[in-house]
């Protein structure tokens, strides 16, 4: 994408040789990796090269139950142990991934297609810090504000999607196991690689069988662990069409259920806001992993008095960043996922054409094999066009305009989703008055994109229920 | 009305009350123009009650809305000197109310009278917690970064309540209180057989200083008015403690439809004094960042 400069990069590719993929895997249940009961397995691909990785057992129904009992099994005695020891389990495994965070980000990189620079920088300390985090509070439950001695919930089914593999997987597993709960765990069907690694962690560890166990799979899979009645607590992180569908499912048992769904961001630039600044926070917002972020900055609201100086700024900055090899340390757009999702996004964005808006893009080559998306900005954008309102999960921002601050939060919070919100603005009195009307979960002044496990996260109105990180995290996995 | 009264004045016929609901501040009848026969708990007719409609919890919706930007936006001081003047204004009328929960429950008056002692105590507590919550559930968080960030709770919005069924009284306002002391909107349905003491308290209520809308109460059949509070796109949350389980579980079904915030049934005493589930149980938690800029590694050097 950079041809239009002077000078080459040279290509800085990361060595794929720190990890070792295996031509197969199993389902990791009780301990041990197992194929299917049917038999079934399916194969995982790099988005980048649609090279064959591995390929993965299938889970059943018939898995999910043998699972599901594991855990049980397990419950009894992870729950009884005395909090300190869980911690020193979690302790264990944050070391652990510490160690091998550099062949698990090649790794995640490889079967995700995210760029090396953010597996590596983003995903990988922040999946340790997570462990870090929760195993502080495995024997400090009593302190926690949910009264003395909070009792954990059982078996926590937990399905995850695949823009953030292994984040995702710490998300769920580390207040899960730090409360005393144990685990059964769907991966993507389109990444199950981490989740399987992860289950060699958890080996090196000497976590207790049955503790966590691992089901790659479809949405059947996902489905049966939900239904399953011998789990307490349904944790999900994915679509909103799939969490309205859980939520269905869960009504009328005892299930505890956590929700985090999709959003529709909106990144709020006042006239005062620091152009440079807002740009690099507008460009985080919604290209940093391809846009396939639930929290994706993928409204622009912009001032209408500097809506042409900060688009220029915009575009300008769009044409330096570098589309292709994720494992090139120098990459900042990689693939998208799977092929579905390239054809979702792709039919998103020829509706917003259809409807009239106006599709730009920098000059972009994009490599032969693989799925790919060039970076797209819509401008003349209206809160009916189908882009301002439908979650597109990828590389795609519609820009709208307004003049007061009043029409600022109205616009932001004419949506179905209230995940999160930016706000740019140097006036910090804005910034509170703003923010404080902003129906959503997270709210970034001034930044864009911030995640760290002391602080919860998760959205209002459609994008969800419940907290994940920071003291909040641990009710979802608690008795109270 | 008394015995006393009879005696002095042979001929006074009491005056009877019609009752209302309580929607948007104002107390209209039924949309549909019907009622249905409240009886004690031995039978005797008490009064006629609205049957309220589906339009009529439509309504309540609509005032409910339009009250949440006034009352979310207040200051919990604010929110707090108005829940106790509710229990001012309950104290007031104290005899009404154990009248009408001995009447509703079957109680003797001494029973109904500590009933009603509790009910008035319960709004104290609550009022307490407005400007509390936010300092118990939310806060700083330390972030390993150079920024700031802070977690708020914020209401959810509009709350449909099922009141309990048998505790009309205790019962309805430990389920409403917390819904309204965070900065919600709530249409409560009134216990089916005993709605007197909830339309009765829409009357203390608007003599409050409670804006109109914060609370709208309805009368009439749970499940045929709750169906459509669930089902609808602009309620928020909805607090199952009414319902059996049958009709709890269609109702989850029907508000997943846009996600809201579903408390499940379950059993409370709610002779005892509750804990804060029914304050968070309506609560969303905010997250605002910012960065902090940095002075240098060491700091100041005192």
């Amino acid at each position: 994408m950079a041809s239009a400069s002077a000078f080459e990069y040279a290509p800085a590719p990361e060595s794929r040789s720190v990890v070792d993929i295996a031509p197969s895997y199993g389902l990791f249940i009780d301990g041990e990796f197992t194929e299917a009961a049917d038999g079934k397995v399916f194969k995982t691909v790099s988005p980048s090269t649609e090279e064959v990785l591995s390929e993965v057992a299938q889970a059943g129904a018939e898995d999910v139950d043998r699972a599901v009992k594991a855990a049980r099994r397990a419950f009894e005695k992870w729950s009884a142990l005395p909090g300190s020891e869980r911690a020193k389990y979690l302790f264990r495994i944050a070391r652990i991934i510490q160690e091998r965070s550099r062949e698990l980000a090649v790794l995640e990189t490889l079967d995700n297609g995210k760029p090396i620079k953010e597996t590596r920088d983003a995903d990988l300390p922040l999946v340790a810090a997570h462990f870090f985090y929760y195993a502080g509070w495995a024997d400090k439950l009593d302190h926690a504000g949910f009264g003395a001695n909070p009792r954990p919930l059982g078996v926590a089914g937990q399905v995850i999607p695949w823009n953030f593999p292994l984040l995702m997987l710490a998300w769920k597993i580390a207040p899960a196991l730090a409360t005393g709960n144990t685990v059964v765990l769907k991966p993507a069907e389109t990444t199950p690689l981490s989740a399987l690694f992860f289950a060699d962690i958890c080996r090196q560890a000497g976590l207790p069988k049955g503790v966590v166990n691992i089901l790659p799979g479809y949405g059947d899979a996902g489905a049966a662990l939900v239904e399953h009645p011998d789990v307490n607590k349904v944790a999900f992180t994915g679509s909103t069409a799939v969490g309205k569908a859980i939520a269905r499912q869960v009504a009328g048992t005892d299930k505890k259920v956590t929700l985090e769904l999709g959003g529709k961001g909106a990144n709020i630039v006042f006239d005062d806001a620091p152009i440079d600044q807002a740009v690099e926070g507008v460009v985080t917002g919604i290209f940093f992993n391809q846009g396939q972020v639930c929290c994706a900055g993928s409204r622009l609201l912009v001032q209408e008095s500097i809506h042409d100086e900060l688009l220029d700024s915009l575009k300008r900055r769009l044409s330096t960043l570098r589309l292709g090899d994720p494992l090139d340390k120098n990459t900042d757009i990689g693939a998208i996922n799977s092929a579905e999702q390239l054809s979702r996004i792709t039919s998103l964005v020829e509706q917003g054409e259809a409807e009239g808006a106006e599709r730009w893009s920098p000059a972009c080559a994009l490599p032969s094999s693989g799925y790919w998306f060039a970076p797209t900005l819509f401008t003349n954008v209206t809160q009916a066009h189908t882009i301002a309102r439908d979650e597109i999960f990828g590389p795609v921002l519609s820009v709208l305009t307004f003049r007061t601050p009043d029409e600022a939060v109205a616009k932001a919070n004419n949506s179905q989703y209230g995940l999160s919100a930016g706000i740019w603005t140097e006036k910090g009195s804005r910034i509170l008055a703003v923010a404080s009307k902003l129906r959503a979960g997270v709210i970034w002044s001034n930044t864009f994109n911030k995640f760290d496990p002391t602080s919860p996260f998760g959205g209002y109105k459609e994008s969800g229920f419940g907290r994940e990180g920071g003291r909040h995290g641990l009710e979802a996995y608690l008795d109270v | 009305m008394s015995e006393k009264t009879d005696k002095t004045e042979q001929q006074r016929l009491s005056v009877f009350k019609t009752y209302k609901l309580y929607v948007g501040g104002k107390f209209p009848r039924s949309e549909s123009g019907r009622v249905y026969e409240v009886t004690d708990s031995k039978g005797k007719w008490l009064a006629n009650a609205p049957l309220s409609s589906r339009k009529d919890a439509r309504d309540a919706v609509v005032a409910a809305r339009k009250a949440f930007g006034g009352w979310s936006g207040a200051t919990a001081y604010n929110r707090g000197q108005i829940l106790y003047r509710v229990a001012e204004m309950l104290e007031g009328r104290k005899d009404q109310f154990v009248r009408e929960v001995a009447d509703a429950e079957g109680l003797s008056k001494s029973k109904a009278g500590a009933v009603v002692d509790a009910t008035i105590d319960r709004w104290v507590w609550y009022a307490g917690w407005t400007d509390k919550i936010a300092q118990v559930v939310g806060g700083g968080n330390p972030v390993a970064g150079p920024f700031f960030n802070l977690s708020t709770p914020e209401p959810t919005g509009v709350v449909t309540v099922l009141a309990p069924q048998e505790s009309s009284f205790l019962g309805l306002v430990s389920v409403i209180a917390p819904v309204i002391a965070t900065g919600n909107t709530v249409i409560v349905i009134a216990s089916e057989k005993s709605p007197l003491p909830a339309l009765s308290l829409g009357e203390v209520l608007a003599t409050s200083d409670l804006p109109g809308g914060v609370v709208n109460v309805l009368s009439g059949k749970t499940a045929e008015i709750a169906a459509p509070l669930a089902a609808h796109q602009d309620v928020n949350a909805i607090d199952l403690a009414g319902a059996d389980d049958v009709l709890a579980k269609e109702l989850e079904i029907a508000a997943a439809d846009n996600l809201k915030r579903v408390v499940r049934p379950q059993a409370v005493d709610y002779s005892r004094t509750p804990g804060i589930e029914r304050l968070t149980a309506f609560l969303e938690t905010k997250t605002v960042w910012h960065p902090t800029g940095a002075l240098g590694a060491s700091g100041s050097s005192y």
